[in-house]
């Protein structure tokens, strides 16, 4: 077995993360410069980070952006999870095909589309605009991903088990809470992780529904770019970037050390 | 089979006044145009241990699983204790069933597994924990009750799943091919752990299994289904020696069919022509042949005895020749060719440590059996 690392290997590997990462590693970079120009290198300052906090426009928007991300993705679970639950469980009744397409169907619709559907809706039932408008429409477009990945886990989930807990003296709602969720949790949490990042940074949609009182933060930041790249979102951004980052890292460390104590587990197991 | 008189045989299947615990009657499940159970009638009684034997596809699952209320049966009726329980969920029903995956909880562990239902029950909560000690103990698994399921070997959560569907003294227990996963030798005992706990709890169990050796070793009556239809129900001693059907002498361990005509039974005994020329086949028969039946004639191969010299005092003797010999370390089984092609079975026990040599490949030898060691089979 020949695993030399060959100067092809190393090419390539630095390619593709250049790639992916030069960005938003100039980003970075820059969101410490202390020039207010965002081109001209001007020595090191973290003067940017220290201004945003002070900005009670961006606090606002921020504020928002998480309060309707919690939201969204939390109805978004509960929803999704049970649209799952129907489309692997219920059997075949009639119309199954047309319901899990329908389901699937707003993962490809262009955004622009939902956004406008949205906005015609909110008019016609005489919806105001604002922070909950901007969270019914997230619920509606980040539901979808949620169903995908529940689903997926319950398609390989042993039947047998909600069947003996039935046959223990649950009730079907019983048996969902006590057996069915416990086991398919690790599936609904990263759903809901996936609905929160996607609500957390959509700009289309919010575009469609916000009112004048509500702003998110990729609105914001969108809008302030408009009138010219300042320093400070760039300082944003990057806080943007570690905590995706640290959440993406510690999630993977759970996964990893979670496995690698089950089969130690199970390996003791084998032993006994 | 005469039995002594203080022993009392249990077989409340015998006895008129007996009650049975789960009554079909003229039971049909169809799953769209596919008939699983068709038109079965049949009586289980109290502390039976039933076993339902049959290959897959019969519809031995689909009849448990109808008792256990996760199927509703399309055309009759399925009384337990005299009460229709096809409105009955299952989780009201005094039945419990051992899954065959065993389908233990894994986010809980061994006592919490065992738990489940009584916490479900209305078992009030001090008793709880006594129950779950009790359940461990029958099964020998004390010191794994904070252990959870993927933390045990696979014969320790074979056992939890039965601790688990005991725990409410289930009326009746129904068990899914609960030894299907597990190697032959562990097996075979937990096969004698399996009726050490049903006679102990006294708890009517009815198992289904493809595996005809298990089905004999641990049942009181066999039920050997195929396609939905109950082909014979009986002791598992009775379905062996005396089948009623080609298809249950076929499925049951190993038999010899000849094929032949009948001629008229006088005295009880028929003649079967088998091959031109030879001597007619002379066996017992309860039953009455119309002379010139195609019959079957099935003989289990350890009924049938193997010689160098011409047995003189056997009422059937055949000639043959030895076409294949297998050492199977306690038994030898040969492999004769008679008349017309046809191959007989025999076994022979190896109660010396020296294989006979007297007998090898392409030898002439004689076959023997009396006139009662085979059954005649007109279906």
């Amino acid at each position: 077995m020949n695993r030399k690392f060959s100067w092809f290997n190393a090419t390539s590997l630095t390619l593709g993360f250049a790639f992916l990462y030069l960005p938003m590693l100039i980003l970075i970079i820059f969101s410490f410069n202390e020039s207010k120009l965002v081109t001209v290198w001007a020595g090191f300052s973290t003067k940017w980070y220290g201004e945003l906090v002070r900005d009670q426009a961006f606090l606002n928007a921020a504020w928002t952006t998480l309060k309707v991300a919690v939201i969204s993705s939390s109805v978004s679970t509960v929803l999704g999870t049970m649209a799952a639950y129907v489309i692997v469980r219920a059997g075949r009744f009639t119309g199954r095909t047309l319901f899990s397409g329908m389901i699937y169907a707003p993962l490809v619709m262009p955004e622009v589309i939902t956004g406008l559907a949205m906005l015609l809706l909110f008019i016609t039932i005489g919806l105001d605009r604002g922070v909950t408008t901007i969270i019914l429409a997230h619920i509606t477009f980040t539901m979808c991903f949620v169903s995908v990945v529940v689903s997926s886990r319950l398609a390989t989930f042993d039947k047998s088990l909600e069947e003996a807990a039935l046959d223990l003296g649950c009730t079907p709602w019983d048996a969902f809470r006590s057996v069915t969720l416990p086991i398919i949790a690790p599936a609904v949490i990263s759903g809901w992780l996936l609905a929160f990042t996607l609500s957390l940074d959509d700009l289309v949609i919010s575009q469609f529904v916000a009112g004048p009182s509500a702003t998110t933060l990729p609105m914001k930041i969108f809008s302030s770019v408009r009138l010219g790249v300042n320093p400070q979102i760039n300082a944003l951004s990057t806080i943007m970037i570690a905590i995706v980052t640290i959440g993406v890292i510690s999630a993977s460390l759970i996964t990893k050390r979670s496995i690698a104590r089950q089969r130690a587990e199970e390996q003791a197991a084998v032993r006994n | 089979m005469a039995q002594p008189a203080n022993r009392p045989v249990f077989a409340p299947w015998t006895d008129p006044n007996e009650k049975p615990l789960i009554q079909f009657k003229n039971v049909t499940k169809k799953f769209g145009e596919f008939v699983a159970i068709d038109d079965m009638t049949l009586d289980i009684y109290r502390r039976e241990f039933f076993a339902l034997l049959g290959p897959s596809g019969c519809g031995k699952t689909t009849l448990m699983r109808m008792l256990a209320g996760f199927e509703a049966p399309s055309e009759g009726k399925i009384l337990l204790d005299g009460v229709d329980i096809a409105p009955i969920p299952p989780n009201k029903r005094a039945t419990n069933m051992m899954f065959q995956s065993y389908a233990l909880f894994p986010h809980l562990s061994v006592w919490d597994n065992i738990a489940f239902g009584l916490h479900r029950s209305d078992m009030p909560k001090d008793q709880i924990s006594a129950r779950v000690e009790e359940m461990l103990r029958l099964v020998k698994l004390e010191k794994f009750a904070k252990r959870k399921p993927h933390q045990i070997s696979g014969g320790q959560r074979q056992r939890v799943a039965l601790a688990r569907s005991l725990a409410k003294a289930p009326k009746l227990l129904l068990l899914d091919e609960p030894l299907g996963a597990l190697d032959k030798k562990l097996r075979q005992d937990t096969q004698f752990e399996l009726m050490d706990i049903q006679e102990k709890t006294g708890t009517t169990f009815v198992i289904v299994t493809h595996d005809q050796e298990e089905a004999m070793t641990v049942a009181s009556r066999v039920a050997v289904m195929d396609h939905g239809k109950m082909i014979q129900v009986d002791t598992p001693d009775r379905i062996y020696e005396t089948p009623n059907s080609v298809y249950v002498a076929d499925f049951i361990g190993d038999v010899n069919l000849i094929e032949g005509k009948a001629s008229a039974p006088k005295d009880g005994k028929v003649s079967i022509a088998w091959a031109e020329g030879q001597p007619e086949i002379v066996a017992e028969t309860g039953e009455t042949i119309a002379p010139g039946t195609t019959v079957h004639f099935a003989i289990r191969p350890e009924k049938v005895a193997i010689s160098v010299d011409k047995p003189k005092d056997r009422a059937n003797v055949l000639e043959g020749t030895v076409s294949d010999i297998a050492y199977l370390g306690n038994i030898s089984t040969y492999k004769v060719e008679v008349a017309g092609g046809q191959m007989i079975k025999t076994q022979v026990a190896n109660d010396r440590r020296i294989a006979r040599r007297d007998i090898t490949w392409d030898d002439k030898v004689w076959l023997s059996f009396t006139d009662t060691a085979g059954v005649v089979l007109t279906s």
